[in-house]
């Protein structure tokens, strides 16, 4: 084993260690964005908007990430539309084309684990708020959302650990994330333990990262439903 | 479009090691989730503390570089054997090391259903069974677990779901499967739009029919703990 090399090439693994956070975080804040008015529609089972949603959600959580990422890295190129159109100078980037599809991904997962969470809102919760007379837009601005959200905290910390593991796929489209960076340093050094194992130790340590950050929300927002 | 009818041959070959390797897959992960399980429950410490090692190390680890890391370990370990006993070199094929890497890796999560379901059913349910006059096996088999697979059912459907997505990874280190069949005869057509679109369809077709069977298998294993009129 060459672990000197390793040292010797730190930049590269951070470098790594980077983009795999920023790529990540990044889809998953706007998969957020994406996700909590679909959920709200889906809830409310509104006529058009719902079932297309709903057919979105299917799609995406029916087929693997790997695929979603192609159609956007290999597939648009096929056609001079979009080519010669403004779209192009961004779906030409590799990165550009992974945050697309990976915040779109994220998105479907996300409305259904908050569609879930606003639709387990206890009755008597919306019953009160009626009482006092809030309009429906209140009800959910100050009580369905911010109920769901806290709730639905569990299972997003599932979403991001899954969405992290997923971006490994992006060393495969030229990004030098985690994986990428190994990549890169095996073909470099004709090695193959040191760079991947390095790579899994990284993710793993990122894994329990963000596991810890999501137990300390749970601590925060969830006390309430804790049992004393 | 009509690049799509040619290659049909070829991506329904690619659909089948999709399907087979999910499946063959599946079966391993099904069985490291029972032995997993077993060893969670197990009174011994020390089977305690490995299987949670590896569970936790397994579900902390990307998928892709799981299967990378067994690609090259595995024939490594197969020079060594070939070596060893003076025989030509073997070349570990991406179906085997993808499968083995994706059951193992899947195991793990079977593990957590399991044990969940094993410890959702009521203790007195088998001693109910010894009390008849059961012996072990009986007990297993006539009582205790069709009420495991029935609580296992829905979380052994989540992870086949994610399992089956999980195979498009092997493409990754050259198997030929949906994936990778639709990516090739893009590149030879400069149609990749089309053929990824029919690797969509695929995988919603597996989709939807896993769904269709999965039902039809809760609503079997609910027998008895539904009203019917």
């Amino acid at each position: 084993m060459r672990y000197d090399l390793l040292i010797e090439r730190w930049p590269l693994f951070a470098e790594g260690v980077w983009t795999t956070v920023q790529l990540t975080a990044l889809s998953v804040a706007i998969g957020f964005c994406i996700a909590l008015p679909f959920a709200i529609l889906r809830s409310r089972r509104t006529p058009v908007a719902s079932p297309l949603i709903a057919g979105y959600v299917y799609a995406i959580r029916g087929t693997p990430l790997l695929v979603q990422l192609y159609v956007f890295y290999y597939g648009l190129s096929q056609f001079d539309v979009i080519r010669d159109s403004f779209a192009w100078s961004y779906l030409r980037e590799p990165w550009w084309c992974a945050l697309i599809a990976f915040s779109l991904n994220s998105g479907a997962y996300a409305t259904e684990i908050i569609r879930g969470a606003i639709e387990r809102t206890p009755k008597g919760q919306i019953e009160a708020a009626k009482a006092l007379g809030l309009r429906t837009w209140q009800v959910y601005a100050l009580i369905v959302v911010p109920s769901a959200l806290r709730r639905a905290i569990p299972q997003y910390g599932n979403e991001v650990v899954f969405m992290m593991h997923g971006s490994a796929i992006v060393s495969v489209i030229t990004i030098t994330d985690i994986l990428g960076a190994a990549r890169e340093f095996n073909g470099r050094y004709y090695v193959s333990d040191e760079g991947f194992l390095t790579a899994a130790v990284l993710y793993g340590l990122l894994t329990l990262l963000i596991v810890l950050i999501f137990r300390a929300l749970e601590g925060k927002f969830l006390k309430h439903l804790r049992m004393r | 479009m009509d690049q799509l009818v040619a290659y049909l041959p070829l991506l329904l070959r690619g659909f089948g090691i999709t399907v087979s390797m999910a499946l063959l897959a599946f079966v391993l992960a099904c069985v490291m989730g029972s032995l997993g399980a077993w060893g969670q429950l197990s009174k011994w410490r020390a089977v305690r503390w490995l299987v949670m090692a590896y569970t936790t190390v397994v579900r902390g680890v990307p998928d892709l570089v799981m299967i990378l890391i067994f690609y090259f370990k595995m024939q490594a370990l197969m020079n060594l054997v070939t070596n060893a006993a003076g025989w030509e070199r073997v070349d570990v094929s991406p179906f085997v090391s993808g499968t083995v890497t994706i059951g193992l890796l899947y195991g793990a999560y079977l593990t957590e259903t399991f044990r969940g379901a094993a410890l959702a059913v009521d203790v007195g349910q088998g001693e109910a069974a010894t009390a008849l006059g059961l012996k072990p096996m009986q007990r297993l088999r006539l009582v205790t677990l069709p009420q495991i697979v029935r609580q296992a059912l829905p979380g052994t459907m989540n992870v086949w779901m994610v399992l089956t997505k999980s195979t498009a990874v092997v493409s990754i280190i050259g198997l030929s499967d949906l994936v990778g069949v639709a990516v090739d005869a893009g590149r030879s057509t400069r149609e990749f739009f089309w053929f990824l679109m029919a690797a969509f369809l695929g995988y919603l077709l597996i989709t939807w029919v896993s769904q269709l069977i999965f039902n039809r298998m809760e609503q079997r294993f609910d027998r008895g703990f539904t009203a019917t009129l």
